[in-house]
């Protein structure tokens, strides 16, 4: 079936099979920062915007996203460099398989709670499993990249 | 050192954040034949007719493959040092099926509609036998799980496969029984371990192509590269010369990919076909035929006099190997070595152990690798001989734990006294942290809820000592830019940064001016790989050694340009320096191409005699509903003696990644079986990895020795970090409660259920 | 793996409901439950254009379309301002944020799961389901109902003056409950709900007036008649082991939730 939506701000018109699922069917388009970490809508690798709001990719037809927006890891590149430089300067990255999922859900926190509280984010982000670092590491770059912002802001 | 002890960021850590294709199957060709194995659906059954032809019909199938089309080679997957300690009972595929899933067939095609189609259509009959499920009961059980007579063990390790031995074994000094009887307090408990998963992000997959030299090109999430080499190599019974490795990123690994799961089956599809193909394991299969840490039953005896001197402990280890004994006589090792080495003063000790085959899934290497398991046992005993003596168990640790110079029993790693070890000093340091004087044993928060503290102690190596090969090339480029090779596998750890920092240093240059590479079989220098906590010491130092001797290499190429003798040329990373005259580096780095006859490039190696162990302590503080058994780690504080921290950041990840892992073990991670053998873990859904509502603060700090033999003066830290989370929750569980559970995970059923108990009596 | 043979994004309930008389096909909720498995559905029906994704609230109901993310349920002012913060409890730790925009109100509810907070919340609210054929009638019934080929359309919450707490005990924060509990306390009566026992979530009636008058107790009394109704459902809610704990572990949460749940909420004349 035919439709037609916005990928990261470009407007696509594909041809998508009735099962195909959003992650599949966005990895085929080069969204490669996409992953899948599991079967069961655990892991929260495969985060994505739809409409600005994160969704699990695995879980979402491909064909719902008619008419819609997508944001993915590859749509906002340059936030993706701000906050990631503070991720990697607590070295909690690690093996980044989790990152473009945990980042873009970081990114849907901070426009639902401007200022979310370290109790907050673990609730916001509980959806998004890591294995590497911990999660310690992750919190500490959040309230670190925060922090800059509001200084951003203040200087502003 | 301007880059050593910093906490530089990693060198991929932008590729990483935005997401690039850097992963094994965001390489793949897109025309790659895509692979899905058919699984034994029984324990213990034989292939006794298979009919692949309707499946092979079925449009865009490239091949469908069973036993009858793989080679009749026995080989084992561990990632091992030739010849591997581990057994040669595997095929890629094989009549007898010996686990619930262990493959019965590969299909290979061009879409995954086509391949889950012929997956459905391959008929198979099997003949069902009853499998052999009890680790107790599976030592010189009537039924074999391997009963064929190919089975082989390279090495004697006490296998024996008409026993359903994958390993045995007893080690001891003294008479153990004698000192015990001696003791005047003594302990007596067995405590038992689950088959835990690694649970990395990125679950196993590997691709392969042919080349134009006709070779097999495998790439591959993998921590051991150049093993696979070989393993690939006598898997489809050809020459490893034919076979070529490449790493990408990897995401995540924790010993898990120090097994080769998944690589044989591309490969032999590749091999056979000539076309590229590619497998991406599920996590489900991840889960149920991968290579989860051993389960074990691990029975401690323990005892010590009035003082609480520790003068005997007697462990005796039943370890599960599963289906398949890769790394089953290694890991077992560490289960004694690492946990009886902790304790000082042993008159005597013994160490006996059966590994045994059963038909469940085959375990392999879990960080930590049988020192987790041991570790928790025997500091749990002594947290028991402690209260048993009205003894605070920091002070039992203060009189017997490893001090630098001391004598150390029952370690593997050919030391017979602690080299460098601050032991005492993270142990202050993190009684400090805790405020554990107050706060042991536990407080009444007043609302249900109480609060106790924990603690453990733990010790790992740092590689395998006159095995383990750590590798490094340090090449000169034309720009006097860095080129470092090397073989060892960054999984995420960081260890291609670490080793840039060391370079760095070395050359007096800067990090940004090396290359890291790593890792292609074909160029790169040889390395063991990523595993027995072995990169940073034993890959370290051949990059410390290829860098000095690249020094005297520019200093003598230098010196020729300066007309000058070379014992006369001082370098400082910018010009070479001979009396009054000098010349630069870039000037050095572009002779080096025109008219040179003088090497600017070094590949060095190294192994150690001995494998120095790094040191923790771990504190856990945890918060008990008294009515639900609910628990919460609220606060861990870990000080960790890893050596010079070369990367401060990347070892406090590391050391904070351990310990939520462990807290997972200790916690939440089970594995159940069916009456049938079938994992019932089998997803997320139901596997319960931590998530990070699940953790409370976790405070890591540095107590650094200085290990000699070490490149900066580092030890390793990789493994360590998961060995205190165990007997420390459990032990601060018990203070906070008075129940002592002794099987892993305890869960708040565990806990509830014991207060009740408690109360009824 | 599911296989999907048509897609319908159907213009109204009734076009839902003819294609949905076909056994074979299905109507899609948030997927998140209907992606695992492996069906073959002949016709995957898709209410998301019909603007059923919304919660109305009314003087005296809310009103919440089957396609209503759980998430927007766990935010929205109105419902946790008259569950007490309740809905948003119940809500909070299945999986993610990201799972719980996925995940709908009406797939939910017509999936009756036994490990369901959502079944557990609701059925302790004054709470009617619309179906397209059967029409209102009230959740306490429809999950007694076997599974037909009828319609969820709207999920309706009367504002019947009451307090509600909601309470589940967990093995990690964001796992399948090892057992759910909602109490509900009005002027006349309480309502007190457990789920995944592991079987579908059951209203307990207070069949011995155990708690009657309850409202009207002073804290004393109504201690002793909370521990009492706390035996009574013990014994009289039943329970079976599974992976995630024994029979005796969720009849002993049973008793300590049920506990919490109504010294929690207290009566209805008592201030906050």
């Amino acid at each position: 079936m035919k439709i037609s939506f916005w990928l990261n701000g470009v407007k696509r018109e594909e041809e998508v099979a009735p099962d195909t699922m959003l992650l599949e069917f966005l990895r085929s388009l080069g969204c490669s920062s996409v992953k899948r970490g599991c079967e069961t809508a655990n892991c929260g690798l495969c985060t994505v915007m739809l409409e600005n709001r994160p969704v699990l990719s695995c879980s979402t037809l491909a064909l719902r996203v008619d008419g819609k927006k997508v944001v993915t890891l590859e749509g906002i590149q340059k936030e993706a460099e701000e906050f990631g430089a503070f991720l990697a300067g607590e070295g909690a990255e690690q093996c980044g398989f989790c990152n473009p999922g945990f980042i873009m859900n970081v990114f849907a926190m901070l426009r639902e709670l401007s200022n979310p509280t370290e109790e907050q984010i673990k609730e916001y982000l509980a959806g998004n499993l890591c294995r590497c670092s911990g999660f310690v590491g992750q919190t500490r770059s959040i309230l670190k990249y925060l922090q800059y912002k509001k200084s951003q802001e203040e200087e502003a | 050192m301007k880059y050593v002890n910093q906490p530089v960021p990693k060198k991929d850590a932008m590729a990483l954040v935005t997401g690039k294709p850097v992963y094994t199957d965001d390489l793949a060709p897109k025309d790659c034949l895509i692979i899905k194995l058919l699984r034994s659906p029984h324990a213990n059954a034989w292939v006794e007719e298979i009919d692949t032809a309707a499946a092979e019909k079925i449009p865009g199938i490239a091949c469908v493959l069973t036993h009858k089309d793989v080679p009749k080679k026995r080989f084992a997957t561990a990632g091992q040092t030739y010849p591997e300690l581990s057994p040669y009972d595997r095929r890629i595929l094989d009549e007898h099926l010996r686990f619930v899933g262990d493959p019965v067939a590969i299909a290979a095609g061009e879409t995954e509609e086509a391949v889950d189609k012929a997956l459905k259509r391959i008929k198979v009959k099997y003949r069902v036998e009853t499998p052999v499920l009890d680790m107790h009961t599976a030592k010189d059980n009537a039924i074999l799980v391997h009963p064929e007579e190919d089975w082989e063990a390279k090495v004697p390790v006490g296998a024996d496969n008409k026993r359903n031995l994958a390993s045995s074994g007893t080690e001891g000094m003294g008479d153990v029984d004698e000192v015990l009887s001696r003791c005047k307090y003594t302990v007596d408990e067995v405590y038992h371990t689950k088959a835990d998963q690694q649970s990395m992000m990125e679950t196993f997959r590997t691709y392969c192509y042919m080349d134009y030299f006709g070779r097999l090109n495998v790439v591959s999430s993998t921590q051991i590269p150049f093993h696979l080499r070989r393993i690939v190599g006598t898997a489809l019974d050809i020459s490893p010369s034919k076979v070529r490795v490449i790493k990408p990123r990897i995401g995540g690994g924790f010993g898990a990919k120090q097994t080769s799961i998944c690589e044989v089956y591309p490969a032999i599809v590749t091999w056979k076909t000539g076309r590229p193909s590619k497998i991406v394991y599920s996590r489900y299969e991840s889960l149920i035929c991968a290579s989860p840490r051993h389960e074990m039953e691990v029975h401690v005896r323990v005892g010590a006099d009035e003082n609480g001197i520790v003068k005997a402990i007697d462990v005796y280890a039943l370890s599960n190997a599963g289906a398949y004994g890769d790394h089953s006589p290694t890991t077992i090792g560490l289960t004694g070595h690492k946990a009886i080495a902790l304790y000082r003063n042993l008159e005597a000790y013994r160490f006996n152990y059966d590994v045994v085959y059963t038909n469940v899934q085959a375990s392999g290497a879990y960080r930590g690798y049988g020192a987790t398991q041991g570790i928790y046992a025997v500091e749990s005993a002594v947290n028991e001989l402690a209260h048993k003596m009205n003894m605070d168990p920091a002070i039992i640790r203060e009189r017997n734990m490893p001090l630098e110079g001391e004598r150390m029993y029952a370690y593997d790693g050919n030391i017979t006294h602690a080299t460098s070890c601050t032991m005492d000093r993270c142990l202050a340091r993190a009684k400090e942290m805790m405020d554990w004087d107050a706060k042991y044993p536990c407080r009444d928060m007043g609302n249900g809820k109480v609060r106790g503290v924990g603690m453990a102690m733990a010790m790992q190596g740092s590689s395998i000592a006159c095995v383990d090969v750590g590798g490094a090339t340090m090449k000169l480029n034309e720009d006097a830019s860095y080129t470092l090779s090397l073989g060892c596998a960054d999984m995420g750890t960081g260890c291609d940064t670490i080793l840039a920092q060391m370079a760095a240093d070395c050359m007096e240059t800067e990090f940004s001016n090396v290359v890291v590479f790593g890792v292609d079989t074909d160029v790169s220098p040889y390395d063991s790989g990523s595993y027995a906590s072995a990169t940073t010491y034993a890959t370290g130092n051949a990059v410390v050694r290829a860098c000095q001797e690249l020094r005297e290499k520019i200093c003598k190429l230098g010196a020729k340009m300066l007309e000058a003798s070379p014992e006369e040329a001082d370098f400082d990373g910018k010009t070479v320096t001979c009396g009054e005259k000098s010349v630069t580096i870039e000037e050095i780095a572009i002779q080096g191409t025109c008219g040179n006859c003088q090497e600017l490039q070094v590949t060095s190696t190294f192994s150690s005699t001995m494998s120095p162990p790094p040191y923790m302590v771990g504190i856990a503080e945890v918060e008990v509903d008294k009515e639900t058994g609910s628990v919460e780690v609220v606060d861990y504080a870990a000080v960790v003696d890893c050596g010079t921290p070369i990367n401060p950041n990347l070892a406090r990840v590391q050391t904070e990644g351990g310990i939520v892992q462990g807290i997972g073990m200790a916690l939440t991670e089970d594995v159940q079986y069916t009456e049938k053998g079938k994992i019932r873990n089998n997803s997320f859904m139901q596997y319960k990895i931590p998530s990070r509502q699940d953790v409370g603060d976790i405070r890591v700090e540095f107590e650094s020795s200085y290990e000699k033999s070490g490149p900066f003066g580092a030890k390793s830290i990789g493994e360590l970090v998961i060995d205190t989370p165990c007997p420390a929750i459990a032990d601060a569980i018990y203070n906070a409660t008075g129940v002592r559970v002794r099987e892993l995970p305890i869960l708040p059923e565990k806990i509830a259920m014991g207060i009740l108990k408690q109360e009824l009596e | 793996m599911l296989k999907i043979k048509n897609y319908v994004k159907v213009e109204s309930i009734e076009e839902a409901w003819q294609l949905n008389q076909k056994r074979t096909a299905c109507v899609l909720g948030g997927m998140v439950w209907l992606k695992m498995g492996s069906r073959n559905v002949s016709t995957a029906i898709d209410l998301s254009g019909l603007g059923l994704d919304t919660i109305k609230e009314t003087d005296d109901a809310f009103v919440i379309g089957c396609m209503t993310p759980l998430r927007d349920l766990e935010l929205h002012e109105g419902l946790n301002c008259y569950t007490r913060g309740a809905m948003r409890e119940s809500l909070r730790h299945i999986v993610g944020v990201q799972f719980r925009n996925c995940a709908t109100a009406g797939g939910s509810i017509w999936g009756r799961y036994g490990f369901s907070d959502v079944l557990t919340m609701f059925l302790a609210l004054d709470t009617c389901v619309e179906l397209h054929h059967g029409g209102i009638i009230p959740l306490a019934e429809f999950v007694r109902m076997p599974k037909d080929r009828d319609i969820l359309v709207n999920i309706i919450v009367k504002k019947t003056p009451m307090k509600t707490v909601y309470l589940s005990q967990r093995n990690t924060k964001t796992d399948f409950p090892v057992l759910t509990c909602a109490v509900s306390v009005t002027e006349d009566k309480v309502r007190a709900v457990y789920g995944a026992r592991p079987a579908r979530a059951m209203l307990l009636e207070d069949e011995k007036g155990i708690l009657s008058g309850f409202s009207e107790m002073s804290e004393e009394e109504r201690e002793n008649v909370i521990s009492a109704f706390a035996g009574y459902a013990a014994e009289h809610v039943p329970t079976a082991g599974n992976m995630r704990g024994s029979e005796e572990y969720r009849t002993l949460l049973v008793k300590v939730l049920t506990k919490r749940a109504l010294k929690a909420a207290g009566g209805m004349k008592d201030e906050d």
